[in-house]
């Protein structure tokens, strides 16, 4: 009964999504205060349901009931339960139901949640949010039934796939479909802001914590996702510019680009129509993500759906998005051009050049996902772009972008002389460059790319100092005048200025990562006999042979390598060879030692004769600085979520002064 | 006069900036295009010596071999009508065995052998890579056009 109970859920849903678009849209249009409040009920209300409906499938999955297409196919009773649990998203069905949840979620929090909004702002944003939530409703219904019933229902199930029987699984897919679907809030903003013909300081004072938090989390659904795919494909990467990473990454650069553009429409009043462009343009790439990722025209490990009716409808959908929201911007976009001057020797002129190169590089990234796709298509053969290609075009356009972020927090808004900022940066840049000539002439084997990213991100620790240190302490002159103790400035320093140090600080961090570890990284492809050992860099592997174990659905072979720096063991390493019940697939699964500094990264290749293996080894020198520095910009994207200016805007009678309708 | 001037420069600038962004762009897509060819196709000499290329089809039965370090190996990739030599140094993916789907990657020697870079299998057993699939049909297709 509760797949039909589930069914019943989403069906209800879909009609409350409807009445929620008619309540909120219609309310805004003619001024019923019912209407308006009555689709924030509807908001919530389809978040319950949907609430509801992914609850049931999650228990049907725990229940192991086999009656249920979707639970046969990817779960067994010997699976653990916990992976029972994320198989109700490890597969295309229940995956897009947590989409249609979390869009539900976040229409909710928005109709419950941002009480500093006028009426018909939130009602707007509201319906346009249950608008997007018919599309969905519709294409899980129509082509993606999670709960449809399987006659007779086999004694056992199928297995999950034993790739997604991981950890990283339970974290990874909800993060990122929060991020993907967060931008249809942002989304939802534009198109409110273009139907009200008015998009101001004050609306980008509203749209931007709903977007900062979209983009926390799409940074951490993607930080999770590469660090899932170096421990568990085995391959020891952090990064494939596979086309499903690129789906994720291009809405991330646009978002990245809206939220920088965002501040100039609140601070100056400017780049209104541009900003706007790239909220729509965002929700529009999360739903060619997951059109290229669902569709099964990329093959991967999400492809999980070949079933061309769902490419289509989701391209359909992806359509009348573009299409509608493009044919409103042409016809109200004019309505919104004015506001400030535009000074090029102010802060505003470098946030433009950051949205050039964001938008760019997003575009390169799409460039090379869909050029393919499209030949293909054409009839025109089968053809791959290579990494080199988005390495010899990222490198190019971020670095001037870097550059940049150095430079901005220190000019004034409307008018600066660079002269003025330019004495001190160009210190900066001196130590930096030649800071990094010293370390990666340590090296022995530098690069000018080593010395270039390095440089890059000593430049923004330079300049992340040299921020903080005017900001709490200042030069002597104006602390003088001013009489403004450290602890004072402390106080008096916003939660969204520490947001954009934080960030900054973590684009240093992760280049650090990036470029130390593509300078120094070590690989070797070894045969090794139990007992033998071999060097890397200036670790001594040590193979001790490899023994059967018994997991709860599988069973492995199991490698014991120690490792030796000099005399001292400093790790042992038990890499598995995993062969699942349910599935003919072997699995390997890595062995990594982390510290900050360095990974000690083993995985099993083949078996060979007499007790020898084939072993993979890495030594993988500041890995982990790759994934923390996103995980300083989501922190630094929480704190500047969370400033009070944000929250409290409008609710202290300043809405009547900012003279919104 | 001397302000419009000034903005006149910069966006020339800018603009200068950004074909060069896009010139940029393009000439390393161009050049980074990686195209997928046959076994039959290499046979026919559409591979050029030294070119990057893609190819997909079955591992040959009895062509896999290892050589005394273990980790250099040589395989045939066959679309059942031509097949072409590989040689890899590294671990084989898991899901890579004869009689079954495979992708590799690489440079074609003067002796005709591929120098792959990269091998891929398939994801998960029930799946071929749509390349080796494509590759296979292909050449079935010629064959059964040339019988006729």
């Amino acid at each position: 009964m509760l797949a039909e109970w589930g069914q019943v859920a989403l069906a209800v849903a879909a009609v409350v999504a409807g009445l929620q678009a008619v309540l909120g849209l219609a309310g805004a249009e003619r001024g019923w205060s019912a209407w308006m409040t009555a689709a924030r009920r509807a908001a919530v209300a389809q978040a319950v349901l949907l609430g509801i409906a992914f609850g049931l499938l999650v228990v049907l999955f725990l229940k192991s009931d086999f009656s249920v297409r979707l639970v046969a196919s990817h779960s067994t009773t010997v699976t653990p339960w916990y992976y029972r649990m994320t198989a109700s998203w490890g597969n295309h069905e229940g995956s897009m139901l947590l989409w249609a949840t979390a869009l539900a979620g976040w229409g909710a929090a928005v109709a419950g949640g941002s009480s500093s909004l006028t009426a018909t702002m939130r009602a707007r944003v509201v319906g346009i949010l249950g608008l997007v939530s018919v599309g969905f409703l519709l294409f899980l219904m129509l082509t993606s039934n999670p709960f449809e019933r399987l006659v007779p229902p086999p004694a056992e199930g199928r297995d999950l796939n034993p790739l997604l029987q991981d950890p990283g699984m339970i974290l990874h897919p909800p993060l990122l479909y929060m991020g993907y679907v967060g931008t249809a809030v942002a989304f939802a903003f534009a198109i409110a802001a273009l139907l009200t013909g008015r998009l101001d300081a004050a609306w980008s004072r509203w749209a931007r914590p709903w977007a900062l938090t979209a983009w926390v989390f799409l940074t951490l659904g993607i930080v999770v996702g590469s660090w899932w795919a170096y421990y568990e494909l085995g391959w020891g990467g952090w990064w494939f510019w596979d086309p499903v990473e690129n789906a994720a990454l291009i809405p991330w650069l646009v978002m990245t680009a809206f939220l920088h553009s965002v501040i100039v429409t609140e601070k100056r009043d400017a780049f209104r129509a541009w900003t706007v462009l790239l909220a729509i343009a965002a929700f529009a790439l999360s739903l060619l993500g997951t059109f290229l990722v669902r569709s099964g025209v990329i093959t991967s490990v999400h492809a999980f759906a070949t079933d061309p009716t769902r490419g289509l409808f989701i391209l359909g959908l992806l359509a009348i998005t573009v299409g509608a929201s493009l044919a409103l911007f042409a016809w109200r976009a004019p309505t919104l051009s004015g506001g400030g001057g535009f000074n090029w020797g102010a802060r505003e002129a470098t946030l433009l050049v950051n949205n050039v190169l964001l938008s760019v590089a997003a575009a390169s990234v799409l460039l090379g996902t869909v050029y393919p796709l499209l030949v293909e298509a054409l009839g025109g053969g089968k053809l791959s772009v290579g990494e080199p290609y988005y390495v010899a075009v990222f490198v190019p356009l971020m670095a001037p972008a870097v550059l940049l972020m150095g430079i901005a927090p220190f000019l004034r808004w409307k008018g600066d002389d660079w002269r003025r900022v330019g004495k001190t940066i160009g210190v900066d840049l001196l130590v930096a460059a030649g800071g990094a000539l010293a370390i990666v002439g340590g090296w022995g084997n530098g690069s000018w790319r080593a010395w270039l990213g390095l440089s890059l991100a000593l430049w923004v620790f330079a300049s992340s100092g040299r921020l903080l240190w005017r900001r709490l302490v200042g030069e002597r002159r104006e602390r003088e005048e001013k009489g403004r103790s450290v602890r004072v400035r402390w106080r008096e320093t916003p939660a969204g200025w520490w947001g954009m140090w934080l960030a900054h600080l973590g684009v240093g961090v992760f280049i650090v990562g990036v470029t130390v570890l593509g300078a120094l990284e070590r690989r070797l492809d070894v045969k090794m006999v139990p007992g033998g050992s071999t060097m890397l860099a200036d670790y001594r592997f040590v193979f001790q042979g490899v023994e059967e174990v018994a997991g709860p659905n599988y069973k492995a072979q199991r490698a014991t390598i120690e490792v030796w720096q000099g005399d001292r063991q400093v790790a042992q390493l038990r890499p598995e060879k995993r062969d699942y019940y349910f599935s003919t697939m072997p699995m390997t699964e890595a062995a990594i030692d982390s510290t900050l500094w360095r990974d000690l990264y083993v995985s099993l290749g083949e078996p060979l004769e007499g007790g020898a293996w084939v072993v993979v080894l890495f030594y993988k020198p500041m890995v982990f600085f790759i994934w923390l520095g996103p995980l300083l910009m989501a922190v630094g994207g929480v704190l500047a979520a969370l400033d009070r200016r944000y929250r409290l805007m409008g609710s202290r009678g300043e809405r009547s002064k900012m003279g919104i309708s | 006069m001397r302000g419009r001037h000034k903005r006149l420069v910069i966006v020339a600038v800018g603009v200068a900036l950004l074909a060069a962004a896009v010139g940029l762009i393009l000439s390393a897509f161009r050049e980074n295009l990686v195209f997928f060819i046959t076994p039959s196709e290499v046979a026919a000499g559409k591979a050029q010596v030294g070119q990057f290329f893609r190819v997909g089809g079955l591992v040959e039965r009895g062509s896999l071999r290892r050589e005394e370090d273990g980790v250099t190996v040589y395989f045939r990739i066959t679309d059942t009508v031509h097949g072409l030599t590989v040689v890899y140094r590294g671990a084989l993916p898991d899901l890579f065995a004869e009689g079954q789907g495979a992708v590799a990657e690489g440079v074609l020697r003067a002796d005709g052998v591929m120098e792959a870079k990269r091998v891929l299998a398939k994801h998960d057993e029930t799946y071929m890579p749509p390349e080796a699939a494509a590759a296979v049909e292909q050449a079935k297709r010629a064959a059964q056009s040339m019988k006729e």
